[in-house]
């Protein structure tokens, strides 16, 4: 009883602070968990007159249909081959370069490089896309142009090849990503203890000894935190920039999961909107899967690491 | 005696010589990173001089990092472009309106979920933070939308994404660091909740407050897919539905002929020039957003 009178005056007490929550928790329910409701027509044959809560349930219909289709393996091989690759060819390269820019000598050469490398975090996916197709452009794009003028042959056009897709794709992606990338390490190398190196130094160890046995131990943590997070994302190609590359020449290697759902539940003509649903709720369930076995590992991981 | 000499000698010659270890070690980074930014910074040159060619030059294949027959007619095109022209307008309101309720609704409440010992605050947090592990997806958001009636208005562009988790996230640690005395010391002078928001918190948060309010506003600027999604009225479009149209397209897609016609000449020289108009706002911005987001990136990584 004294705990409820408890709880009540401490309600009472922060009426203002509920005021505050107010609009964002209502925005909360109405555009994140309603939606959720939503996701029961992966079960049930959708129809629009009948709405999300009438239409008739059918089980796992759909996605047993997903799973046994032609598709299948190929949306789930290129979303997990695109992702895999973007995570061997795009991890390494923020820490290299964020060893390098921290051993520069020059404050400003450093300045400079940083301010460079990280403007493509900020150009938008359309920009990107449009980007890579006029810089690879055959004839008038600066690899045409340069290919040209190395081989005397006309460039391939890359956007129309299947093969060179996942190359694209991720070689773009560590292109924009990697000097923003470096910003947690560099964070990280900002915090060597300085006299380390000092004395280092007075053993005579040169400065590529230094980086090896100072700098790299001191942003293995960061590191590791970092792979973490990038592996629980796995099963997981953002739908945009794969939407925009993708052309009919490509398609084998470009379709991925969330282009697919959008193409088979909302895309134009025969829209099922149950059976993307279905698709989707596969992807997020075993994107969901995936984070908590790595949050699950990582706190073991943090927990070994405490010493 | 004499072996501390010697290394008090050495490490004086160090700083005026470099061992050739040494040498070659800063050799090798000061190329390795020349190499990288020049990768970054060549494609993007290309694009800008090819803007400013003449459009044959373009077409031809000569331009290669600076222009070829310098001219402007590409960038005239553009800005007479009706559908342009809408889409800057509709993406300066949408990044406008957009950002002040996503900075308005992403104070609040991190304001109400950085208070401790408030009942159902921390499961509210809960709630916010699992939407970012699992989303109802693609599917269920559209049908919600049309069932809200948003699809097809300017509101579905603002209010779906009023609140970005990260960003509440950073918010609500920001708010957290600021000492608690504070807050005592407010309330003893009889200051209530909301007025120790607006007159004590807030002016201390300038900081977080320029970081979420750049996140969201790049983002706004940038943003493809809601409006992919949920827009097919032109009146409505963004810049980036316009510019996919235009870019990726490889017929020009004009339902007035006239300005079709004229665009077919200008193709390519008009794909240059759309891609540098398109991001001059965050090119002009662009060492004050840097700063901030640098500051952003290190106030999420304070909790990790």
């Amino acid at each position: 009883m004294k705990d409820k009178n408890d709880l009540q005056k401490r309600i009472v007490q922060n009426w203002q602070l509920y005021l505050f929550i107010l609009l964002p928790f209502i925005y909360l329910i109405m555009f994140k968990y309603v939606p959720m409701y939503g996701i029961q027509i992966a079960f049930k044959k959708f129809d629009p007159v009948k709405g999300i809560a009438g239409s008739p349930w059918v089980g796992f219909q759909n996605f047993t249909q997903f799973f046994t289709s032609y598709q299948f393996e190929r949306v789930i091989k290129n979303t997990i081959t695109l992702s895999f690759y973007s995570l061997i060819a795009g991890f390494p390269m923020p820490v290299l370069l964020a060893l390098c820019l921290n051993a520069l000598r020059s404050a400003k050469y450093r300045k400079v490089v940083q301010m460079i490398t990280y403007i493509p975090h900020f150009i938008a996916v359309v920009v990107m896309v449009s980007i890579l197709r006029q810089v690879f452009n055959p004839v008038i794009g600066l690899f045409g142009i340069l290919y040209q003028f190395l081989t005397g042959s006309t460039a391939p056009d890359l956007f129309g090849s299947a093969k060179a897709f996942a190359h694209l794709y991720v070689w773009s992606g560590v292109w924009q990503g990697m000097g923003w990338g470096t910003i947690v390490y560099i964070a990280a190398l900002s915090n060597v203890d300085q006299e380390l190196h000092e004395a280092a130094e007075i053993d005579g160890a040169s400065r590529f000894k230094r980086v090896i046995h100072v700098d790299f131990p001191a942003i293995v943590p960061t590191i590791v935190i970092m792979l973490i997070l990038r592996s629980g994302n796995i099963m997981s190609v953002g739908f945009e920039k794969a939407y925009l590359m993708q052309n009919n020449l490509n398609l084998n290697a470009s379709e991925v999961i969330s282009t697919y759902v959008y193409k088979v539940g909302l895309g134009a003509g025969n829209a099922n909107f149950s059976y993307g649903a279905a698709i989707g709720l596969f992807n997020s369930v075993v994107n969901l899967m995936m984070i908590t076995l790595v949050n699950y590992i990582s706190n073991k991981v943090g927990e070994t690491s405490l010493w | 005696m004499q072996t501390q000499d010697v290394s008090v000698r050495q490490s004086t010659r160090k700083k005026i010589h470099l061992s050739t270890e040494d040498q070659i070690f800063y050799t090798i980074i000061n190329i390795l990173t020349a190499v990288i930014t020049i990768s970054i910074i060549f494609p993007l040159m290309h694009i800008v001089a090819a803007s400013f060619s003449d459009p044959a030059a373009v077409s031809a294949g000569k331009v290669i990092i600076w222009p070829v027959g310098f001219s402007l007619e590409g960038y005239q095109a553009v800005f007479s472009n009706k559908s342009i022209l809408t889409g800057y307008a509709n993406t300066i309101f949408y990044t406008v309106a957009g950002t002040m309720v996503n900075v308005a609704m992403t104070a609040m409440a991190a304001y109400a979920l950085s208070r401790k010992n408030v009942p159902f605050m921390n499961s509210i947090m809960f709630m916010f933070t699992f939407t970012m592990m699992f989303g109802a997806g693609m599917v269920p958001n559209f049908i919600i939308m049309g069932k809200y009636h948003l699809l097809n208005t300017r509101l579905v562009m603002i209010i779906p994404g009023a609140i970005g988790v990260q960003n509440l996230i950073i918010t609500r640690t920001f708010f957290r660091n600021i000492p608690e005395e504070l807050l005592e010391a407010a309330r003893i002078d009889g200051c209530s909740d909301a007025k120790y928001f607006f007159s004590i918190l807030l002016p201390l948060s300038k900081a977080v407050l320029a970081v979420i309010t750049l996140y969201y506003a790049v983002g706004h600027w940038n943003a493809y897919f809601d409006a992919f999604l949920y827009l097919n009225d032109r009146k409505l479009y963004p810049l980036q539905i316009f510019l996919q149209e235009i870019l990726l397209a490889s017929n020009v897609v004009d339902p007035d002929p006239d300005a079709a016609e004229e665009m077919r000449k200008l193709f390519n020289l008009l794909k240059y020039c759309l891609i540098v108009v398109s991001s001059v706002p965050i090119l002009c911005f662009y060492p004050f957003i840097q700063k901030y987001f640098v500051k952003g990136v290190m106030i999420g990584s304070i909790k990790g």
